[in-house]
């Protein structure tokens, strides 16, 4: 079985200032990290190539200092892993992203999962995922708790829907996007990462790819435009409902209801 | 001998504090009888809530004049009885002093009041960008109750104990008169220093209503090494020669498979790695990657060439949590896996924790009773669990006796000391006159009485 898992570099911290100015995140001088959702996409393809046998690569679009995940990813048990970076990629919103890792799939190979992480920790929007799988037209399921089984060319996984969760089986190839805490994401080896191979991780720019049509990339092929980006306001004014669930439940709608939250 | 509570002591008590925080007979939950561990238990015979230095100096009047004993109490975290009042008398529960009054940045220091847990201070300390360097596993412990008993922690073999980090203390004696020890100062040299000798003292010699504490500037870099070794021997053989490598880690922890998986199931959270028998847990830290990868590299490379399976780099916010809270869970995780237990809180020479933990070993084979441990094994304090499982009473308390005389015994033998951090209170004083001898403990006993002329002040702890 062929996984691969899609990882993004993030900053390392949660309190990434923003340039008042610019409206830009100010990422110098900030440590990055790997996405810590994509953790656990990458510790369920591991589990799965453990139970079924096969292989994980990875896949990144970013800087070339994206490379460190790829690394990290290596460290932690995957083969190989592709970095997608390129000029004209910069500025992409979600649309022209999972665009873009499309093309790079296709260029990696054929997968029989491709497993994302729920989101980002920097970009929160949870869509490049089902995106990608619709470039790649394959069937995708979203908030994954957990994969059950791979059998007779289908993978059976338990997926949550905020209050319940469904199982459902899903015909290979497929991609599936990982629910956050379902496991504990092995650590990386330190003694893999001393031994790692200069083919461990492979670039691929725009013109490695098929579509060679530059306005389907970066900001060009982007849908949406940035207008702003600003911190959220922080509030830390707490108010403690007790009570039953009914009783809470009440005191909340009343509470709501006064403030004009609805 | 000391007088019992009487109605009017309950009101003078209440003229004191109030109404609502001076509760006797029933009122007192039976959790007030004992200490985290358990095993030493009696109720008090008033709970007193107190709220500031004046308000304990009143009620320390009343108790002198009145020669009632009064015991401390913080958040009862404590693991040898030195808060349980075995007396009777008063419990002075400190918990409601728990502000952190000021942070001097000029000098370093942060001002406390004794009922401020652990992880409020570590907390405030990071906000403001400085550390609180002592790091002991609990962190719902008062820091009062962490320099009653000179707390160690994690991080002592780089760091120290919390002996190193108190400048200052303002005390109550036990006729009430208020005191100041120490002083905002880095040097002194000014006569004897009480404050020294009140750190530790486990609440026998006055009351710590206030501490001015040093802190240091928060490393901007800290990055976990976790090295699994395929038995506890290599692992803890590892240790001297890590310590040797000059290369100074803020912490060396050990831990083997069998701890790991109590905690697992204890948080019901996964460990990142349990396919070996035993693990030595490291942290560096510093100002630079450079500098911290450069450390860690030396240690790792030091480790695989001694036997080391592999080395775990643990360097996010999310790794160190599913490494370190784990970790900071042994204790309850052993204490969840067996009907009782009891612990010993030994330090030997940090050349001497192989040996000391190989003892162990084959004493719980011999006496057929499991003897988990974990602790600190870049600074000689091991933290070993008799564990009672399905032993009736009267086996349990023979094989208790047995294997904390030979590992005390053991200890003394290697050079190491009764308690590395936890102190002796109640259940370990026997131990602790053993070692010492006649002249140490007479030595204490008399510092006692000068401190405290009608012993009322948590009596029958330490060396009483």
């Amino acid at each position: 079985m062929k996984i691969l898992v899609c990882i993004k570099q993030v900053p390392g911290s949660n309190n990434v200032e923003v340039d008042p100015v610019t409206g830009v995140l100010k990422r110098s001088g900030i440590q990055s990290k790997m996405n810590p959702y994509d953790l656990y996409g990458i510790e369920t393809a591991l589990s799965l190539t453990e139970k079924y046998g096969g292989s994980v690569e990875c896949i990144t679009m970013g800087p070339p200092q994206s490379k460190s995940v790829i690394v990290e990813a290596v460290c932690m048990g995957a083969e190989k892993g592709t970095v997608l970076s390129d000029r004209k990629f910069a500025g992409a919103d979600v649309l022209a992203t999972a665009y873009t890792i499309s093309q790079g799939i296709r260029k990696c190979g054929d997968f029989d999962i491709i497993i994302c992480g729920k989101q980002t920790t920097d970009g929160d929007t949870a869509q490049v995922g089902a995106e990608v799988a619709e470039y790649l037209d394959i069937p995708n399921v979203s908030n994954v708790l957990s994969v059950d089984e791979v059998a007779d060319g289908k993978v059976t996984v338990t997926a949550s829907l905020d209050n319940k969760t469904v199982k459902m089986s899903v015909e290979l190839p497929c991609l599936i996007s990982m629910e956050n805490d379902i496991n504990t994401p092995r650590l990386p080896s330190y003694k893999v990462k001393q031994n790692i191979k200069d083919d461990a991780v492979k670039f691929l720019s725009f013109a490695d790819f098929d579509d060679q049509n530059s306005y389907h990339y970066g900001l060009s092929g982007s849908a949406t435009q940035v207008e702003r980006i600003f911190p959220p306001e922080k509030n830390t004014e707490k108010y403690a409902v007790m009570g039953t669930s009914e009783e809470q439940a009440g005191k909340l709608c009343d509470l709501v209801c006064k403030l004009k939250m609805i | 001998m000391y007088n019992k509570i009487t109605e009017k002591d309950v009101a003078a008590l209440r003229a004191i504090v109030g109404e609502s925080d001076v509760l006797v007979g029933e009122e007192i939950s039976p959790d007030y009888a004992h200490d985290e561990l358990g095993g030493i238990e009696k109720m008090p015979e008033a709970l007193v809530r107190v709220y500031s230095t004046e308000q304990i100096s009143e009620v320390m009047k009343l108790a002198y004049e009145r020669c009632i004993p009064v015991t401390v109490r913080g958040s009862g975290t404590g693991l040898v009885g030195a808060a349980v009042a075995v007396e009777g008398g008063i419990l002075m529960e400190t918990t409601k002093m728990n502000k952190i009054l000021e942070l001097d940045r000029n000098n370093l220091t942060v001002t406390v009041q004794p009922g401020v847990l652990l992880m409020e201070l570590a907390a405030f300390a990071e906000e403001n960008d400085f550390l609180y360097p002592p790091d002991p596993g609990e962190k719902s412990a008062t820091i009062g109750g962490n320099i009653s008993t000179n707390a160690g922690g994690m991080r002592a073999v780089k760091y120290g104990v919390t002996r190193d980090y108190v400048r200052a203390l303002t005390v109550v004696m036990p006729n009430g008169e208020i005191l100041e020890l120490g002083a905002k100062v880095a040097k002194n040299s000014s006569g004897y220093s009480l404050k020294d000798l009140v750190i530790g003292s486990e609440g026998t010699l006055c009351i710590i209503t206030e501490a001015v504490l040093k802190l240091v500037p928060l490393p901007k870099v800290s990055v976990s090494l976790l090295v699994p070794f395929k038995d506890m021997k290599s692992a803890i053989e590892a240790v001297p020669e890590i310590i040797r490598s000059k290369v100074t880690p803020t912490a060396i922890e050990y831990m083997s498979r069998d701890t790991i998986l109590f905690s697992e199931s204890y948080l019901g959270k996964k460990f990142p790695d349990t396919k070996n028998d035993a693990y030595i847990l490291l942290t560096f830290d510093g100002n630079t990657d450079e500098q911290v990868e450069a450390d860690m590299n030396t240690v790792a490379n030091l480790c695989l060439e001694i036997g080391a399976i592999d080395a775990y780099i643990v360097d996010t916010e999310e790794r160190k949590k599913s490494v370190w809270s784990a970790r900071g869970a042994f204790l309850e995780a052993i204490k969840a896996s067996t009907s009782e237990m009891d612990e010993c809180d030994v330090v030997v020479p940090k050349d001497m924790i192989a040996e000391f933990i190989k003892f162990t070993h084959a004493l719980s084979d011999e006496m057929g009773v499991r003897i988990p441990s974990f602790g600190h094994a870049g600074d000689g304090n091991l933290h070993i669990y008799i564990c009672r499982d399905d032993l009736d009473d009267a086996t349990w308390k023979q094989k208790l006796e047995v294997c904390f005389d030979r590992m005390y015994k053991k200890a003394e033998e290697l050079g190491g000391l009764v308690s590395g951090e936890h102190g002796i209170g109640y259940a370990k004083k026997d131990y602790l006159k053993k070692q010492y001898g006649e002249t140490p403990i007479a030595l204490m006993q008399g510092i006692k009485r000068v401190f405290d002329t009608k012993n009322i002040l948590n009596p029958g702890k330490v060396c009483f």
